[in-house]
């Protein structure tokens, strides 16, 4: 009989983890935005490729890493708020079906506008200009330090989330005006501003997750975006799009899910996987893990 | 004080408020009485800026607000209590009062929180609750609350009455005419025709969208139409 190997399953657990911290990361954004337009932003993961190209870019040009990342950061920030204000703020009026043709005909935009740039070919990132990957150990179990900081960078941003939601003037106006948009415009409450905000925050933690992408797999090419902004996104409708917490716990499912698959021997199965998954988990549940059924808005 | 000429509202083929015209001065309760899918509602989104007239004018305290955002209407003056209360379920009760004193200072919404909580004190009880597990009373309360939060001069009510029992009817009324006598301008929307003139200067009969009957409350109580169509008797 096979020896049970707890410390095979940490070290799985803990890549778990990490996947699940960049897929949350990521899907926080999908589901903010959701939550104040109802707008499924396909474009979302393209900001991840946005990022890295970013922090490829400024490396290569010597600034230093953390000079290199705060341009990534910004860079995402303040592209998804000209795609706000350019492609989807003009629909506001629109149906949603136009709002969600624009995002992916912005999605689209984003990786030719990349390719023309940047040619098709994938380009290394420079990880270890960034964050050196050492290995550490703790007793027998081996871990790379990039795993530890990509898992508690995004507790950390997480977390300041959370305090900007619930503590801010901004944050507690979002929560609102995604609970009622027209109640929160009776409060006074200036939604394009609002619009922005939540716009800011979910491609910064995009930002965020898309240089901890990069330092794990260290490749950038234009459409990389595609998939895991894919990924993200279910796991946004997994948890119930709309919802903080929700775009959290689906990350984190969809993370254990894939690390689990692949370390059965199934990588091949990874992406069937978690489309089941979203199934089964939508049939028991349709408005996902910790979605509210959405009252009629008039 | 609002002074409303010729609007005209559709919602893509539907046409809901048809050539309206009617002002309110201020000091004065006014009510705007109709029965249902009258157009009342609609009135008030457009006053508030929700929805647009193509038409005519708005005018308060001689601004021009047809083509405001609500938010600009808000920081005017002018607030809009909605029809069903529409508060912030999955927010507390506090936090519903802080978004109400959006458009105000920090310092004026700590003071603001401070008089609702003395003219509420069941807010004040529950200030840490989730707004959505009150009462329909108490959900009323946070919603008038939560409009005086902004300081309002002309308070705008959409049936306030909705589905309540009997007692906190008139408590609600009482509350209205308090904050009347305050010095608050009033305008009223109520499918409870009997109440809202009671405690109304002037009244308007609105009927499919047209304001057919224009008087003050004593004579329209008083006015055989209404008594037939609106106080049931
Ligand atoms: N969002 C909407 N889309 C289409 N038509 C609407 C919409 N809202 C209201 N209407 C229509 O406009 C007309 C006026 O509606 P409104 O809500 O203003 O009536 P009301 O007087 O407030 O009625 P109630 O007393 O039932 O609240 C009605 O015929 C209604 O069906
Ligand atoms: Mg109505």
């Amino acid at each position: 009989m096979h020896r049970f190997n707890w410390l095979l399953i940490f070290s799985q657990f803990i890549n778990g983890l990490q996947l699940g911290s960049i897929y949350a990361l990521i899907s926080l954004g999908y589901s903010m935005v959701y939550g104040i337009i109802m707008l499924l932003n396909f474009a979302h993961g393209d900001i991840i490729m946005v990022g890295g190209y970013i922090a490829l870019i400024s490396i290569l040009n010597r600034f230093g890493p953390f000079i290199s990342v705060f341009f990534a950061i910004s860079g995402c920030a303040v592209i998804s708020v000209l795609i706000e204000r350019l492609a989807y703020r003009p629909l506001r009026k629109a149906s949603k079906t136009s709002l969600l043709i624009t995002a992916i005909g912005v999605s689209i935009f984003l990786q030719n506008l990349a390719q023309l740039i940047f040619s098709a070919n994938g380009r290394p990132f420079p990880a270890s200009s960034i964050l050196k990957n050492n290995k550490m150990r703790f007793g027998k179990i081996n871990v790379n330090s990039v795993t530890i900081i990509t898992i508690l960078i995004s507790i950390i941003s997480m977390l300041l989330l959370v305090i900007l939601v619930h503590k801010t003037k901004l944050g507690k106006a979002m929560r609102a005006v995604s609970e009622d948009l027209e109640s929160g415009q009776l409060m006074g409450i200036n939604i394009d501003k609002v619009i922005s905000f939540t716009f800011i925050l979910g491609s910064s933690l995009a930002g965020i997750a898309s240089i901890m992408f990069c330092c794990q797999y260290p490749l950038v090419n234009p459409t990389m975006g595609y998939m895991i902004g894919m990924k993200a996104f279910i796991a946004a409708v997994l948890g119930g799009i709309g919802s903080i917490p929700g775009a959290v716990v689906g990350g984190f499912t969809i993370g254990f899910v894939e690390i689990f698959v692949s370390a059965i021997g199934f990588s091949a199965w990874i992406d069937v996987a978690v489309f089941a998954v979203l199934i089964i988990v939508l049939l028991i549940r349709p408005f996902g893990i910790l979605g509210r059924r959405l009252t009629e808005k008039v | 004080m609002l002074k409303v000429s010729n609007i005209n509202v559709y919602y893509d083929i539907i046409y809901a408020v048809k050539d309206v015209s009617f002002e309110v001065n201020a000091g004065e309760i006014v009510s705007l009485i109709g029965a249902n899918g009258a157009g009342k509602s609609t009135i008030l989104k457009t006053l508030s800026g929700l929805l647009k007239s193509e038409t005519g004018s708005i005018s308060f305290l001689d601004n021009e607000i047809k083509n405001m955002l609500p938010n600009e209407i808000v920081k005017l003056g002018i607030v809009h209590v909605p029809e069903g209360r529409r508060i912030f379920a999955n927010m507390t009760v506090k936090e519903n009062l802080e978004v109400g004193g959006y458009v105000r200072s920090k310092k004026e919404v700590e003071e603001g929180i401070e008089d609702i909580f003395f003219r509420f004190p069941r807010l004040k009880e529950r200030h840490r609750q989730l707004a959505g597990t009150l009462s329909g009373g108490e959900q009323q309360m946070l919603a008038i609350g939560r409009a005086l939060m902004s300081k309002p001069t002309l308070l705008m009510f959409d049936e306030p009455s909705m589905g309540l029992a009997p007692l906190l009817i008139a408590q609600v009324f009482e509350i209205i005419k308090e904050l009347n006598s305050l010095g608050t301008t009033i305008l009223l929307v109520e499918q409870n025709a009997q109440m809202a003139l009671s405690i109304s200067n002037r009244g308007y009969v609105l009927e499919n969208g047209k304001i057919v009957i224009s008087d003050d409350s004593k004579s329209l109580l008083q006015n055989d139409i209404v008594k037939c169509a609106y106080l049931g008797s």
